[in-house]
């Protein structure tokens, strides 16, 4: 067991934990910050993505130990008023079924449009490989994320 | 629109509703008076029940029954209800209401069934207390209800111009007789009902606020995880746990039947604990393999059935004069549900009572299972359904609820089991294997003269819809279906059975219009004709409906004009009383065919909340094109090969074509969308794949013919 200090959402917290402990686990269980989800355990469905540093990254496969003074954003920080474009897009295009994947996808489409905000068809396909909906969805995460884009940009 | 949290705490819950002063508690009953029920509101046994609430400011609270998995049913269900209560939507709130048999029926995710059962009882719920509402407003005006009105939210008088709003009535209204027969709205005066409403559970789902089965937390609750023999056909011989007890943060460690539960307070803690343990495994019973299965299947395809499941006019002899005979066989692997959200359930099991908390597609049968498993009666156990990160059948089954209860019996704590990804994909209850034989008898004109089916499958049960089309058109129809017990264990999954037979079924009908020139399309019309006109036996399916739907997804996807180098492939199906046509386009890019569009037409009566409807409808075809693709399930001495997504193979978003989605328009009673556009789905992938390349895919997944880049 050891002690880490980690910043998430902006906020300052004191965790002790064994150094190889997941930070989705920190997360959830520790913070008490659920919205990011556990789905493999093994960096492969994306359900459990958060930002550190503005990257976005699998949390379920970084141990806590490996964070260091990175910032860390998870769905929780992403917005004040859960009014980030990304969030307003998926709502508009009423993306989710079972919603679980759903914090996940969006953060990484977050990650994406800061990088490329104007992503094409495959730049996105790309971009949200590693992110499974098991509910199939997909169709209308590409169209959020186009409709993100636009909001973004005006 | 907006749902409050979840009230867990299912004590203070009743205390809050029942003490709701001014407001209108509305237990519709029709047959009981509303004095008894704002006195006892949720102690009225009635065949089905749902819930208004009515605060003197005007929120209106709608309670939805049913578990919620992404089929959205947490909106449709209130729908129905605000669409009779004539309300404005805006001011509406929903909450999910917990397992309560008293005042609901089928509180069931599965068989796509819950649009279809609440259809007229829900809407007759908001009716009751629309007219409820009137009735008040008439009594304080002093004028005939029959005179007033309503309109979103206020009960109107117009010959005197006086008006009240829903919220000013409601208590008053509380206090009148509930109406017995109340009027239902036309189609055509629909509101809410056939507009796009929004999830109501998005913003919380946005930001992480929404609670999942495995978000669920209590003070004082054990995380805990179990080992599970790690092949089928095995059990415990001994158990050294000495490791982990030692390790910090484990709080016990429980051995039950052939499990191991590791509880403590965090989860990583117990995942490491769980690691340490020595579990000495034997063979129980019999290690089973994929190769044993299949030789298994194959060896029952060349039997007869004593009692066939169907058998019209004389197939076999049909075939013995045959002209010619084409025959074909398909093979479907096992398949877990790999559901997002792995298995989960929260306990509190105390001496003579216990609380369940988790995502279940069928808390009923949780608590029944948990009652059984703890040995007290069902009555004393509570089970409130959490929002499920996917259900496709997996959470119909009660085994992961019945074990979370047991160990908190055990552990005489409050425990949330968790499953890892790998416990829940190798952890049993999957998708049967199945194979199919199909034969067609043609004569020298290339007149089908009969079809038979033969199927074979492992825990499946009756692999076969024997009446299914084209039964009922054709005079020899023959249709035997195996089953073959295993100790793999198996369940519902997605549209069972018709999963993976209308695969089977509907690429034969494509091999049948090959094989005699005709147009695959026109083939199944002709069927359909012929049935009609002489209709062999009784089919669950409607001519007309099936008609307009197969022309409908051809007109829409305008088949057999596909410019050059776009190859299409058709497949038409009926189930859960829904029926769906499909028309898949395929190109080929550097000789590998790449899907590029999917084109579904559906009739399932009245549409309810069209966006979602369609959500649902595109996620069938993605699912089904997924597993047919890529999705396998195989076993080498009972040990599952496929242990996560890294081996398991799903769908991802650059494998995802763009879906079209068209609905047969008509005034019919609605039914259900969570099953039926999967199961056509693979044929017509199949069936246009052979038009680009010739190749015919009989086995599944397809990538295991060598295909890839779709």
């Amino acid at each position: 067991m050891a002690e880490f200090t980690l910043k998430v959402n902006g906020t300052k917290y004191k965790v002790e934990a064994a150094a190889d402990t997941p930070l989705l686990w920190i997360l959830r269980d520790h913070l008490g910050l659920t919205g990011s989800k556990y789905g493999c355990g093994i960096g492969q469905c994306g359900a459990c993505t958060v930002h550190i540093n503005g990257e976005s990254m699998r949390s379920c496969a970084l141990p806590v130990s490996a964070v260091g003074k990175a910032g860390v954003i998870t769905i929780e920080g992403l917005s004040k008023t859960g009014e980030h474009p990304v969030q307003q897009a998926w709502h508009e295009v009423d993306v989710p079924q079972c919603g679980y994947c759903q914090a996940g996808q969006i953060m990484s489409a977050a990650a994406l449009l800061k990088k490329n905000p104007t992503p094409s068809d495959a730049d996105i396909n790309s971009a949200m490989s590693g992110n499974i909906c098991r509910c199939g969805t997909y169709n209308r995460i590409r169209e959020a994320i186009h409709v993100a884009a636009k909001k973004v940009k005006s | 629109m907006s749902t409050p949290s979840i009230q867990f705490d299912r004590r203070s819950f009743l205390k809050v509703t029942a003490t709701t002063g001014g407001g209108m508690m509305l237990g519709l009953s029709w047959a009981a008076s509303a004095a008894e029920i704002s006195e006892a509101p949720f102690m009225e046994a009635m065949t089905f029940n749902a819930f208004v609430k009515i605060s003197p400011e005007g929120v209106i609270t709608i309670m939805s029954p049913n578990p919620e998995c992404g089929q959205n049913i947490k909106t449709a269900m209130p729908m129905l209800v605000a669409e009779e209560l004539d309300c404005d939507w805006s001011k509406v709130v929903v909450e999910q209401a917990g397992l309560d048999s008293t005042k609901y029926t089928r509180q069931v995710a599965g068989g796509s069934g819950s649009t279809p059962a609440s259809w007229k009882p829900l809407r007759t719920a908001g009716a009751t207390a629309r007219q409820m509402l009137i009735s008040a407003a008439a009594k304080r005006w002093n004028v005939s209800a029959s005179e007033c009105s309503t309109s979103n939210g206020v009960v109107l008088h117009t010959a005197s111009g006086k008006k009240a709003t829903y919220g000013e009535l409601a208590t008053e209204a509380a206090k009148m007789e509930v109406p017995k027969d109340v009027q239902l709205k036309a189609v055509k005066d629909f509101k809410i009902i056939g507009q796009s409403h929004k999830a109501v559970d998005n913003k919380k789902i946005f930001t992480g606020k929404q609670e999942f089965g495995l978000d669920f937390k209590r003070e004082g609750m054990l995380i805990g995880v179990v080992a599970r023999p790690p092949a089928f056909g095995m059990k415990i011989k001994s158990v050294n746990d000495s490791r982990t007890k030692a390790m910090p943060g484990i709080k016990q460690v429980i051995r039950f039947g052939n499990k191991v539960a590791v509880l403590g307070s965090s989860t990583w803690e117990v995942l490491k604990g769980r690691e340490r343990l020595a579990i000495e495994w034997e063979v129980d019973t019999k290690l089973e393999s994929s190769a044993d299965h299949d030789a298994k299947m194959a060896e029952l395809l060349t039997k007869p059935l004593e009692k066939p499941q169907r058998k019209d006019g004389d197939a076999l002899a049909q075939f013995e004069g045959a002209h010619k005979v084409i025959e074909s066989k398909f093979e479907a692997p096992f398949l877990p549900h790999a559901p997002m959200e792995p298995m989960n359930f929260f306990a509190d099991v105390r001496e003579d009572k216990a609380e369940l908390i988790g995502p279940t597609q069928n808390p009923g049968s949780a608590r029944r299972a948990a009652a059984q498993a703890l040995g007290i009666a069902e009555d004393k156990v509570s089970v409130m359904m959490t929002r499920m990160g996917g259900g496709f059948g997996r959470r119909l089954n009660a085994d992961f609820a019945a074990e979370a209860a047991e160990v908190s019996k055990l552990a005489k704590a409050p425990v949330k089991l968790m499953w890892t990804r790998e416990d829940d994909m190798t952890g049993g209850i999957y998708r049967p294997a199945c194979h199919y034989l199909y034969r067609a008898a043609l004569d020298a004109q290339g007149n089908v003269k009969a079809i038979h089916v033969r199927g074979a499958g492992l825990n499946v049960g009756n692999p076969l819809r024997e009446n299914n089309f084209p039964a009922g058109a054709l005079e020899h129809y023959l249709a035997e279906g195996h089953n073959q017990p295993s100790n793999i264990t198996t369940g519902p999954w997605r549209a069972p059975v018709h999963n993976f037979l209308a695969f089977a079924e509907q690429s034969f009908l494509d091999e049948i219009a090959e094989a005699t020139g005709k147009d695959p399309v026109q083939l199944r019309l002709d069927w359909l004709a012929q049935a009609e006109k002489s209709p062999v036996g009784s089919v669950p399916y409607k001519i007309d409906r099936f008609r307009n739907t197969i022309e409908l997804a051809a007109k829409k996807a305008n088949w057999g004009k596909a410019p050059a180098g776009v190859f299409q492939g058709f497949s038409a199906y009926f189930s859960f009383n829904t029926y769906v046509a499909q028309v898949v386009e395929v190109t080929l890019e550097a000789g590998q065919p790449k899907i590029k569009r999917m084109v579904c037409a559906v009739d399932c009566g009245v549409v309810i909340n069209p966006e979602h409807a369609i959500n649902q409808i595109e996620g069938g075809l993605v699912d089904g094109l997924g597993h047919a693709m890529f999705s396998n399930m195989t076993f080498k001495d009972g040990v599952p090969d496929q242990t996560n997504y890294d081996t398991y193979r799903v769908i991802k978003m650059g494998d995802t074509p763009p879906v079209e989605v068209y609905f047969v328009e008509n005034e019919l009673d609605p039914t259900g969308l969570g099953e039926p556009a999967l199961p056509p789905l693979s044929a017509a992938v199949g069936n246009a794949i052979f038009k680009a390349t010739g190749i015919r895919l009989r086995k599944q997944p397809f990538s295991l013919n060598g295909l890839r880049n779709v």
